[in-house]
């Protein structure tokens, strides 16, 4: 078998699933500069929805497909309602308050859904049901699953009519408009805090798919699994440039494999000092690498006035 | 009218402050000895949250990994008084030497980060925390430094030559519990602390952290060494945080990594928050507050909710941690600078005003 093809194709899919979730954090930071720590919650928030669905609808006749389409479907909503709420209710009170204000009430926020989730879905995880038939494809001595390709085809697919809807329609316009300037948008006749709730929903919504993704890929929906993917995407939207939406992508991608060959490598390049049971540790050395070598990112610019 | 006014109301108060504080530990035995060991623990905290008050507080600098120098100064505690490695150096000796390990830490992290903005600083931070965890999580192999998941066990107590803090004894007629012993011990190692942190606010260091806190920019402009003096208060957090651990080390007799998750900072962070970020004395209170009413509300909410549901549907450490993000949440929102500050400044005022 081909280790280092494996690792790729093991790293892509999680890198896509690190991109979509970094896209959340950084469309937040490019409108209002926050780093929103409770984005990792939604994720898990997504995953422990759609699981409660389809897990309901396991023993039913109807075909896998459609039944995580469902869990799917009962997901977005769900975290689209807790992403809207917890900007109107945490962050927009203090959009004029000194940074540590709202990082702060972001911690609160993370903690509080994470135990809410634990009230709800209890201390033990979800498994996810065994309803989708393993399906492998072999490719030059290594193996890819169905649902691996689900995942990183659902991505490319969820990048493209994001870029495709920031860049192309009128409410594009106005996420930008309000990015680059708020109070000249808003004279421009943008409704700002629409724009925001906006932009907080749909990042909300993507964490809900990415929630999905990555529960199904690992098998398991735990109440905790938010707060260590959260960091790792984020690390990834610092990688791409905080802030910039191909960056983002670029990142989350570029992370996941550089984790993946990582933890495959880390053993025969420290003669086993070392062991995968390091993986985690790579996306915080890449973050503080990048912000210690290149503050701005792979593809970011104009953070530095910005300090 | 203020009562603080009158020169001797205020001795009056400190007295009877300090006959409570000593007379407080044979309180809380009568309600059972696992009293005194949370008293114990609000000390620790205390000690802790006054750490984490110099970076956050002070030089307005949010560390999420704090709890990470907490675990390099309860390792390096363990390390040198335990059956581990079989060395067993006296307290007063390794204390210091943790302070130092975790300063160096701090400066490690310190250094190539603090040039960050305030937010980069804080995922960094949290960051180095997790790494820190998952070092001492997998060190057992190949060459068993921390004993990975299974933790240390038969960390020795604090003891002065054959006086041990662990035992009971009867001194002057009077039952000394290891519990008590530790309050007494650790209460003192606490008012060394507030002092030097009373002491470090008004001194020109500490009217550079909060000039670097309130205008970086313009603290610089007035020829303030930023990053020297930012990472001077890493460091003495740090340094705080080394303490706390290897006090925490000794009491428990183990420690694991489990003791050094990300929750623990955020706890030590909602009790600089709640209490009054900058405010020594509020930072006091709100480590007190946080430590308390939780277990409070473990021995009333528990058998409230056995007798009313028949079981136990909240569990206590969930009620524990909402309120931790409801402390952090609600006084951003509505009270930022705290609980305490309003009154203290009332109080200066009155003091300037004679």
């Amino acid at each position: 078998m081909d280790i280092f093809l494996q690792q790729i194709i093991n790293g892509l899919t999680l890198g896509s699933v690190y991109a979509i979730v970094a896209l959340g954090y950084t469309m937040v930071y490019g409108i209002i500069q926050l780093i929103n720590f409770a984005h990792g919650e939604l994720v898990m928030i997504g995953a422990m929805v759609a699981f409660t669905v389809i897990g309901a609808l396991a023993d039913t006749a109807l075909p896998p497909v459609l039944i995580v389409f469902a869990g799917i479907l009962a997901a977005v909503p769900a975290c689209m309602l807790v992403g809207y709420a917890m900007e109107r209710v945490a962050y927009r009170p203090l959009r004029g308050a000194p940074r540590l204000a709202p990082l702060i009430t972001a911690i609160g926020i993370s903690i509080i859904l994470q135990h809410l989730a634990m009230l709800i879905w209890s201390r033990n995880p979800l498994a996810f049901p065994q309803i989708i038939p393993l399906v492998r494809f072999y490719i030059g001595g290594a193996i890819i699953t169905g649902v691996q390709i689900a995942i990183i085809l659902a991505s490319v697919l969820m990048m493209g009519a994001l870029t495709l809807m920031v860049y192309r329609t009128k409410l594009g316009i106005a996420m930008r408009a309000t990015s680059q300037n708020p109070q000249v948008a808003g004279l421009m006749g943008i409704d700002i805090n629409r724009i925001i709730s906006f932009t907080f929903i749909v990042g909300a919504g993507l964490a809900a798919v990415a929630g999905v993704m990555v529960g199904t890929y690992y098998g398991i929906a735990h109440y905790s699994m938010g707060a260590l993917l959260g960091m790792k995407a984020f690390s990834a939207a610092v990688l791409g440039g905080i802030g910039n939406l191909a960056g983002a992508m670029l990142g989350g991608i570029l992370l996941g494999v550089v984790e993946a060959l990582g933890a495959g490598y880390i053993g025969d390049l420290t003669n086993n000092v070392f062991g995968s049971n390091y993986q985690d540790v790579f996306a915080f050395l890449v973050l503080i690498a990048v912000l210690v070598f290149r503050p701005s990112g792979l593809l970011g610019e104009r953070v530095g006035d910005r300090a | 009218m203020n009562i603080f006014a009158h020169p001797r109301a205020k001795w009056v108060g400190f007295a009877l402050i300090a006959i409570a504080l000593i007379g407080l530990p044979f309180a809380l035995a009568s309600a059972g000895t696992a009293w005194v060991r949370i008293a114990n623990l609000a000390i620790l905290f205390t000690f802790l949250s006054l750490g984490l008050n110099i970076v956050v507080g002070f030089a307005g600098l949010l560390d999420l990994g704090y709890i990470a120098f907490y675990g390099v100064g309860a390792y390096v505690y363990a390390l040198l008084a335990s059956p581990h490695f079989d060395l067993h150096l006296p307290f007063w000796v390794i204390l210091p030497i943790g302070a130092l390990v975790a300063c160096l830490f701090g400066v490690l992290l310190g250094a190539p980060t603090l040039k960050l903005r305030g937010d980069y600083l804080a995922i960094v931070t949290l960051g180095f925390g997790e790494i820190v965890r998952i070092f001492l999580n997998n060190l057992s192999q190949p060459i068993n430094i921390t004993n990975g998941p299974q933790g240390i066990s038969r960390i020795d107590p604090f003891s002065f030559g054959s006086f041990s803090f662990s035992q009971n004894e009867i001194i002057l007629g009077i039952d000394f519990s290891g519990p008590i012993k530790y309050y007494y011990i650790l209460l003192v190692i606490l008012l060394l602390a507030i002092v030097v942190n009373l002491r470090l606010q008004h001194s020109r260091i500490g009217r550079a952290w909060e000039a670097i806190r309130e205008d970086e920019t313009a603290a610089r402009a007035m020829g303030i060494d930023t990053t020297r003096i930012k990472l001077l208060a890493f460091a003495m957090g740090a340094s705080f945080g080394g303490v706390a651990g290897g006090m925490f080390a000794a009491i428990q007799g183990f420690i694991s990594p489990e003791s050094f998750v990300l929750v623990e900072s955020i706890m030590v962070l909602s009790m600089v928050v709640l209490g009054g970020m900058g405010n020594v004395w509020g930072v006091v209170l709100g480590a007190v507050l946080l430590s308390f009413v939780p277990e409070l509300l473990r021995y009333t909410v528990e058998p409230l909710q056995k007798s009313l549901f028949g079981r136990s549907i909240i569990e206590p450490e969930v009620i524990r941690m909402l309120l931790f993000g409801l402390a952090l949440v609600l006084m951003m929102l509505y009270r930022p600078a705290g609980l305490l500050p309003s009154a203290i400044r009332k109080r200066e005022l009155a003091k300037t005003d004679k």
